[in-house]
């Protein structure tokens, strides 16, 4: 197959395509820097480019739409520009170009409404009730990427859970960052159990997807390890691999969440470019469990996850250890 | 009802209402043209236009001051039921005359004209077959006035909480207030009082919704007038005018035959408990359900209308020309010996039969003693009007009172109602209550209990009190009293009955409430007779071999099996204070080589060990046989035990209170087996005469398979053999669930454990079945992995419990450790990783508790639920505090 994979220049973008190339499919990626993929043919442009869409859907068989705004902090209408008109471009210049499988890369955040989420399925996308710009315009974009579905173009909506692996410079570096300045509270006892997904097992998930796109269609599926965790676990995990001090200063939960929207107010005022250091959705994403029910996942997909927790911390230290 | 009402009560169709009219009755009778309009719920018409053949009616009758709103789930189950291709039962919910939507006749209606009224809608109905009749509350009485009056169309009764006997007792107090003179109008009409009373009586309380459908019927002083008329209905004495027609219905229910289910609530102020005795007194044939929890209006505490449904006879196939033969009884097994035998048989023997080591100075009886007591005690009790099928609870600590109170009861035919002090007060409380015992006897601490929380029955002290503290605790009898009058009447030529016969009721043992209320389980004779007989063949219990046990209900059952028994000193309501030292002395005392400990004892026993004397240790040398049963001990802690009796067998039989042995295993076999791959605890073998078989769990953890004898195969262990009980008390829905889908043959019995068969046969116990983890994988009990966690030298003792929706939960362990955690919540890295090195299986999460939450009674039985629902709260980011 031939194989647009957007974002590639992204932590798991570039696994994606990297994973993709491996099994094959011959990979074009599309996004604004260079995707470092070796064996891949990269066209340099953003997915808002109604141009550089047309070109790079061009005589491809599949697309999976990585490329998206993601941040804690930002104008909302340039989420919506990014997240959902980008995607509505991909969408029309791959419906154009007679792409017959469209995977939109989505998020389990589109239907986390700041409750507990304990062993659901993928739930509808909730563009008004999800929580922060990000989730909503990733939400939105995935009810239209779904609107899409069609006997010539099948449309697949996966949600991977929490991508972490070594050389993430989100999740990973953020935590072992503020780990390492000490600012990383935990919130109530860090007990909420979070699912994660380890990068090669999301990247085999994208695979997957492509592949199964044809029976699968149609719906979102969430894609995790299948191995939820307490998130004080978890990030003490990262923490231990990275050789740094493991968090151990507790923040109520409540408390969290009351400043996080506070934060959030005055950067949305503040100039500059810099991340808050709370926001409500981490704090609810932190202090509420979320973990899910990957028996349709598995089925769907005819996919496992490959490597476990474990084995994802083993090389996440060999990674830190390297470095 | 009003237009506007017809689809907004919650769960009631607007489809199902209508309304007839109807000719008048009785009172009504004299004008021709008189039609009395009535408001019904009715699924006939519905029925009718889905083409479904109708089986039968139930013709449901509401009491005061609810209306036919109360039986809404029963017309939406049966519903359901006839649209899956079930029986189609129509059902015709009333509402009386002067009640709910029906008219206001401005006639007083007493009892007989409502019974007249309600067979002139009935034929107005033009309702044809089988009819089964459906009371609560004073509408009870009224359908059971109609079933009397149609024995044609009459095909069984269902009954919730109601009475037909006002002779059971004072009125109770709710009705007695509003009966009372000037009380009456206003609390009935004026305000709505007794209309919110009785919706207040709802547990878990209404929700407002329903709350307001029942109030919908009666806004307006005028239109719930007949609630006060209804209340003054109630006979309160010879003379009132409703008196003949209760007296009749009460009469009359002795003379049906038709099936009858009765549903109780007993939390009810009203009708209490004495009111289901009396009940079951006229249809001893009745099936019972006592939901614990529930109360008055237990048609909306509960679901049960399925309990109903299920209950509903079924109706003949047209073809069906002969009725099947009832299947022949089986004659009473010849062999059967009652369970007086052995003490008559000993009756002269001069030597020790029982030994009580609580009292100061230990007291020992003969046999010659013992005999003579059981028998003076039983003549004395026939003298004071006890009679066979009784049920007499005896609230007296093991030792030779209970020991004849309990023999003098099962040789005249009393039913035996045995509860441990374990259960706490409140869990007696309900034990009690719930057993219905004619007589109480206790000691002056149970007594005192009787009275204060009043529970019922006659009571009797098991010593002489002075009179006045006999007459503040309502005792009208002492044994010591009564062995005089037995004394007395046997010197004057008095014989006692002949031995009750096999299938006579003996026992309700109560279970032990570590898994759930305790239940009061049934044994006949010949079930009683096995228990020992199983006993006597798998320990080779002979008459020389002695038995120390405190361990109800093993402890009583040494003059059975002709063998010395000895109680050791210790609280029997706490087991787990039993000592080394008290062990070592009872076995001094009684020569016994036979010890029966609960697991709790062991674990004390093996803590205190270190207090025994070189004495002590010499008279624990003569053991040869140790057992522990109750619960699963670890193969270490028994064999700590074992240490101190180096010449004894160390046994870890399987049983419940409703199959006291199931399986065996000594110490040196469950060795023999630590390198198993097996998961759980093994248990060994079915003991003789019993059999094992499991049903496979489906993937939501409920057992659903065909049960088997297929190794390796996770599921439900049911249980059968001779010594099994007969059935729950008053416990019908628990009796269905614990026999539902038994094999053919035999008497079988669900046990709510599961576990497996090996391929040799023995039973390995993995957990309760509420416990199981359901996952994609398939279903988990949680022993197997708990056993492979208590290998990691930190853990002194694990839980694993599952968090999530079933079929997709997750396991997680949580741990208790040496040193003691100090407070609960996620295992510390280090902990975590050694925990899950140790398990099997995948742990999502490691939690710390400094203890873990356990029963009272055993000790040892971990509240798994408890600590799930915990789990499950810490895990979701919630405040979790401690578990429990």
């Amino acid at each position: 197959m031939k194989v647009l994979v957007t974002g590639a220049s992204g932590f798991l973008g570039r696994a994606v395509a990297a994973r993709i190339a491996q099994a094959g499919h011959e990979v074009t990626t599309l996004q604004r820097r260079p995707s470092g993929v070796l064996g891949v043919r990269d066209v340099g442009g953003s997915v808002t480019d109604a141009a550089v869409v047309a070109r790079a859907t061009q005589g491809q068989d599949a697309v999976v739409h990585l490329a998206a705004k993601v941040s804690l902090a930002g104008e909302a209408a340039e989420f919506a520009r990014v997240n959902v008109e980008g995607t509505r471009r991909l969408l029309e210049a791959a419906r154009a170009a007679g792409v017959q499988r469209f995977v939109q890369v989505s998020s389990p955040s589109v239907a986390h409404l700041g409750r507990s989420l304990v062993g659901v399925g993928a739930e509808p996308a909730d563009p008004e009730g999800a929580r922060g710009h990000y989730a909503r315009t990733k939400a939105a974009a995935e009810l239209l990427a779904l609107s899409y579905d069609s006997p010539e173009l099948a449309v697949l909506a996966v949600r991977p859970h929490l991508v972490w692996g070594p050389g993430d410079p989100q999740l990973v570096a953020r935590i072992v960052d503020r780990a390492r300045r000490r600012r990383l509270p935990l919130l109530d006892q860090g007990a909420a159990l979070i699912d994660s997904t380890y990068v090669d097992n999301a990247a085999g998930a994208m695979l997957a997807a492509v592949e199964r796109a044809d029976v699968a269609h149609g719906r979102a599926l969430v894609v995790t390890n299948g191995e939820p965790r307490p998130v004080a676990e978890l990030l003490g995990g990262m923490c231990r691999a990275a050789g740094v001090p493991v968090p151990s200063w507790r923040v109520p939960g409540a408390l969290a969440r009351a400043v996080g929207g506070a934060v959030e107010r005055v950067w949305a005022v503040r100039p500059g470019r810099d991340e808050p250091p709370m926001t409500r959705f981490l704090a609810e994403q932190l202090s509420t469990a979320h973990w899910f029910d990957q028996r349709e996942t598995r089925a769907a997909l005819s996919w496992q996850p490959r490597v476990s927790i474990e084995e994802g911390m083993v090389r996440l230290a060999q990674h830190y250890g390297e470095g | 009802m009003p237009a506007e009402l017809r689809d907004t009560l919650p769960g009631l169709d607007g489809a199902w209402s209508r309304v007839v009219r109807v000719p008048g009755a009785a009172a009504d009778g004299g004008a021709p043209d008189l039609l009395r309009s009535w408001h019904v719920l009715d699924t006939g018409p519905v029925l009718e236009r889905g083409g479904h053949e109708i089986a039968g009616t139930v013709l449901a009758v509401h009491g005061n001051p609810t209306w036919s709103y109360l039986w809404r789930s029963l017309l939406t189950a049966s519903l359901v039921q006839a649209d899956a291709g079930g029986p189609a039962w129509r059902v015709v919910a009333v509402d009386q005359l002067e009640m709910g939507f029906s008219e206001r006749t401005g006639v007083v209606r007493g009892l007989a004209q409502r019974v007249a009224d309600l067979g002139a809608l009935t034929a107005a109905l033009e309702i044809r077959g089988p009819v089964v009749t459906l009371g609560h509350d004073w509408g009870g009485a009224i359908s059971l006035g109609w079933a009397l009056a149609h024995p044609e169309q009459l095909a069984g009764i269902a009954l919730l909480n109601t009475a037909v006997h006002r002779g059971c007792g004072p009125i109770p107090a709710p009705l007695r207030l509003a009966g009372a003179t000037g009380v009456l109008p206003a609390a009935t009409r004026a305000s709505t009082a007794f209309l919110e009373t009785t919706l207040a009586l709802a547990r878990p309380p209404l929700a407002a919704p329903v709350r307001e459908a029942y109030r919908a019927p009666y806004r307006g002083a005028a239109r719930r007038r007949a609630i006060g008329d209804f209340v003054a209905d109630i006979p309160v004495g010879e003379n009132h005018p409703s008196t003949p027609a209760l007296a009749a219905i009460a009469a009359g229910l002795r003379r049906l035959r038709v099936p009858a289910l009765l549903l109780w609530g007993p939390r009810d102020p009203i009708f209490s408990d004495r009111y289901l005795d009396d009940l079951l007194d006229r249809m001893p044939h009745a099936r019972v359900h006592r939901f614990e929890g529930a109360g008055h209006l237990v048609a909306e505490d509960v679901t049960w209308a399925g309990a109903v449904l299920d209950w509903l006879p079924v109706p003949a196939a047209p073809d069906a020309t002969a009725q099947p033969e009832p299947e022949p009884k089986p004659d009473p097994d010849p062999a059967f010996r009652p369970l007086g035998s052995a003490l008559e048989e000993r009756a002269e023997d001069p030597r020790v039969a029982v030994v009580d080591m609580a009292a100061q100075p230990p007291v020992r009886v003969s046999w010659r003693l013992l005999a003579r007591n059981v028998e003076r005690l039983a003549a004395g009790l026939l003298a004071a009007g006890v009679r066979p099928g009784d049920r007499v609870s005896l609230l007296v600590p093991p030792g030779p009172t209970l020991t004849a109170g309990v023999y003098a009861c099962l040789r005249i035919g009393a039913v035996v109602v045995v509860a441990d002090a374990g259960l706490g007060v409140a869990g007696l409380s309900r034990a009690v209550r719930g057993a219905q015992p004619d007589v109480v006897i206790g000691e002056r601490r149970g007594l005192t209990a009787a009275r204060a929380l009043g529970w019922p029955g006659r009571r009797i002290s098991a010593r002489t009190l002075a009179a006045p503290v006999a007459a503040a605790l309502g005792v009208s009898a002492s044994l010591p009293a009564l062995m005089r009058d037995g004394d007395r009447a046997l010197a004057e030529g008095a014989r006692l009955p002949p031995h009750p016969g096999p299938d006579a009721d003996a026992a309700v043992l109560f279970t032990s409430g570590s898994t759930g209320p305790a239940k009061g389980v049934r044994y006949t004779h010949a079930q009683l007779a096995a228990v020992r007989d199983v006993l006597a063949a798998e320990l080779g219990l002979r008459p020389e071999t002695g038995l120390v046990t405190g361990f109800a209900p093993f402890a009583l059952l040494g003059p059975a099996l002709g063998t010395r028994s000895a109680t050791p000193d210790m609280d029997v309501s706490a087991p787990r204070t039993l000592t080394a030292r008290a062990v070592a002395d009872a076995v001094t005392a009684s020569g016994a080589t036979t010890v029966f400990l609960s697991p709790a004892a062991v674990l004390n026993v093996a803590r205190t060990a270190g207090d025994l004397t070189a004495n002590d240790r010499a008279a624990l040398r003569g053991v040869t046989q140790l057992l522990s049963t109750g619960a699963p001990v670890s193969a270490q802690l028994l064999g700590s035990v074992a240490e101190l009796m180096p010449a004894a067998t160390a046994h870890s039989p399987y049983g419940m209170t409703e199959c006291l042995l199931v399986t065996d295993i000594t110490l040196p076999e469950i060795a023999a087996l630590a390198d198993a791959d097996d998961a759980g605890v093994c248990v060994g073998r079915p003991v003789h005469d019993a059999q094992v078989l499991i049903s496979a769990l489906d993937g939501t953890g409920a057992a659903v398979g065909a049960p088997t004898r297929d190794p390796g195969m996770l599921g439900e262990i049911l249980v059968s053999a001779p010594h099994l009980k007969d059935s729950y008390h008053r416990l019908h829905l628990t009796d269905l669930e614990a026999t539902r889908d038994a094999p053919d043959g035999g008497r079988w019995h669900r046990t709510g454990d599961v576990g497996h068969l090996d391929v040799e046969g023995r039973l390995w116990i993995e957990g309760r079945l509420a416990h199981v983890i359901t996952n994609p994988e398939g279903p988990l009990g949680p022993v197997g992995p708990e056993q492979e966690i208590e290998r990691a030298a930190v853990v002194r003792r694990a839980a694993v419990v599952g968090v999530g929706p079933a079929g997709v939960q997750h396991a997680v362990a949580v741990v208790e450790t040496h040193p003691q955690a100090r407070r609960a919540g996620l295992a510390p890295a280090a902990l975590a990783d050694q925990v899950r090195a140790a398990c099997g299986t995948p742990l999502v999460a490691v939690l710390v508790v400094p203890e873990l939450p356990t029963d009272i009674r055993h000790n040892s039985k971990i509240d798994r639920a408890a600590l799930a629902a915990w789990a499950q709260r810490l895990l979701a980011g919630e405040r979790a505090g401690a578990p429990r």
